[in-house]
């Protein structure tokens, strides 16, 4: 069932397919840092085309590679590159297609992906198209829950800041609705969650919408922030003062479980001020260091079939 | 009476009829039907036509030209109900309303001016159907969801 299987959007994943890759992730967090013993990839070429660039993405989808003991080549940006510049994604996708055993893509054009996908024989993995889908980052957060929770049926989670155009908040909510979870969303009335996103989940989970966190502090097992960016506000004024009510405070963290974890997709501003990274319920940085494991299991999934 | 009064202007002998056309709509149905002006052929258009059924209407009437099915199928994106009947020797041989196809490929532009149909790759839109009432399709590259409003507007 995963043998040449593309990985474009979560949506694509069941819920036992994404247990599926959660534990075989979990097995390989031993060798995200010294590679894969049997370098089960070994022979494989994998190739990240980046048009767009994302260092932190393509660094850990790269090192997933390396540690399985793949090769990789590819692009960063698309000016470093003159061999696709003025083709079509489908033409080097084509030529490409030839000389890997996977393509791992990131572009600006909403369902890029999706488009590779249908002229490429290897699997395509999305790493991220626009504003669009990002499969990797929801595996890598619903990862965390479940290993620094230890589950993730069971427990209410709550989103807060750009609820609106935030993707990851969209893809993760999407997939968590799959399990047995209750979800708040907490954001300013500009930036709520879109309706055809709440009217999608809460066929399946119950959900409530929030504009003051403090309201739901106590109850949550996880706190998912994400950034408020400056160009969704016309007036810079409106966006201080939003954005300012939106800063997490240690004095909200502790009104909260101790057991709580604080996830963000990185990079943060100044939503999560320095001094909370101390505190034991910040696993951000963690979150981001799973993208390793979880990639990893993920191109031995697509390239093993197992 | 107001029906027959309409079959007397309307009586082609060979050709399509769509009928039941919801009031206003009847310049997109030809819009999708790609009849402009150089078409060559007979095309009547009749707008704000009283109905019992639908109480206001749009009728087209086109000669000569036998429209096939899966092409009428594509009016329902913005006439869903209407009927359409055959006509050959004055007779009505064939009858059917419209049905949304689940699969809409080729003539609607996805809104997303992000989506990687507007970026000049060589690739046909397609639109899964979500929901007849109301009707919402979903692109299925960048997968945002259009409603009626915005698919009548990118219908090209
Ligand atoms: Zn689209």
């Amino acid at each position: 069932m995963w043998l040449n299987r593309d990985i474009v959007s979560i949506g694509d994943l069941n819920k036992e397919e994404i247990l599926q890759v959660i534990e075989k992730a979990n097995s390989f967090i031993p060798y995200a840092k010294t590679g894969h013993p049997d370098s089960p990839l070994k022979g494989k070429i994998v190739a990240t085309l980046f048009y767009e660039p994302s260092t932190r993405t393509r660094l850990s989808f790269e090192a997933a590679a390396k540690r399985m003991g793949a090769e990789v080549l590819g692009f960063g940006s698309i000016e470093s590159t003159s061999v696709v510049k003025g083709e079509t994604l489908m033409d080097t996708i084509r030529i490409i297609d030839g000389y890997s055993d996977a393509i791992v893509i990131r572009h600006p054009s909403e369902g890029a992906a999706r488009l590779a996908s249908e002229y490429s024989e290897v699997p395509i993995i999305n790493a991220g198209d626009g504003a669009g889908q990002h499969p990797t980052q929801t595996l890598l957060d619903i990862f965390t829950i479940w290993k620094e929770l230890g589950k993730v049926d069971d427990i209410t989670i709550g989103f807060v800041g750009d609820l609106k155009y935030g993707r990851t908040v969209h893809s993760l909510s999407k997939a968590l609705s799959h399990f047995n979870v209750n979800l708040h969303f907490i954001s300013p009335e500009t930036l709520k969650i879109p309706k055809h996103i709440r009217k999608e989940i809460e066929k399946k989970v119950p959900v409530r919408e929030h504009l003051d966190l403090e309201e739901v502090i106590e109850k949550l097992d996880v706190l998912y922030v994400t950034r408020i960016q400056k160009e969704r506000f016309p007036d810079p004024e409106e966006y201080k003062k939003v954005a300012g009510t939106y800063i997490l405070k240690p004095s909200t963290v502790a009104r909260g479980k101790k057991s709580m974890i604080i996830m963000h997709p990185l990079p943060r501003v100044d939503e999560i001020p320095v001094e909370i990274d101390n505190l034991p319920q910040a696993k951000y940085f963690k979150q981001a260091s799973y993208g390793v494991p979880v990639r990893m299991a993920l191109l031995d999934l697509i390239l093993r079939g197992e | 009476m107001a029906d027959d009064k309409l079959l007397k202007i309307e009586k082609i002998q060979k050709g399509t009829v769509i009928d039941h056309i919801p009031v206003g709509r009847a310049l997109k149905v030809l819009k999708i039907l790609n009849i402009d002006d150089d078409i060559g052929l007979t095309v009547s258009i009749a707008m704000h036509v009283k109905s019992k059924k639908l109480g206001l209407k749009d009728v087209i009437k086109i000669e000569e030209r036998i429209l096939d099915s899966s092409e009428l199928n594509k009016i329902a994106l913005v006439a869903e109900g209407a009927t359409i009947s055959i006509v050959e020797d004055y007779n009505v041989i064939k009858k059917f309303s419209v049905k949304t196809p689940d699969i809409i490929t080729g003539i609607l532009k996805c809104s997303n001016p992000k989506c990687i149909t507007n970026s000049g790759e060589h690739v046909k839109s397609s639109f899964l159907l979500v929901s007849k009432e109301p009707l919402v399709l979903k692109c299925h590259y960048c997968e945002r969801e259009m409603e009626t409003e915005d698919i009548i507007e990118n219908i090209q």
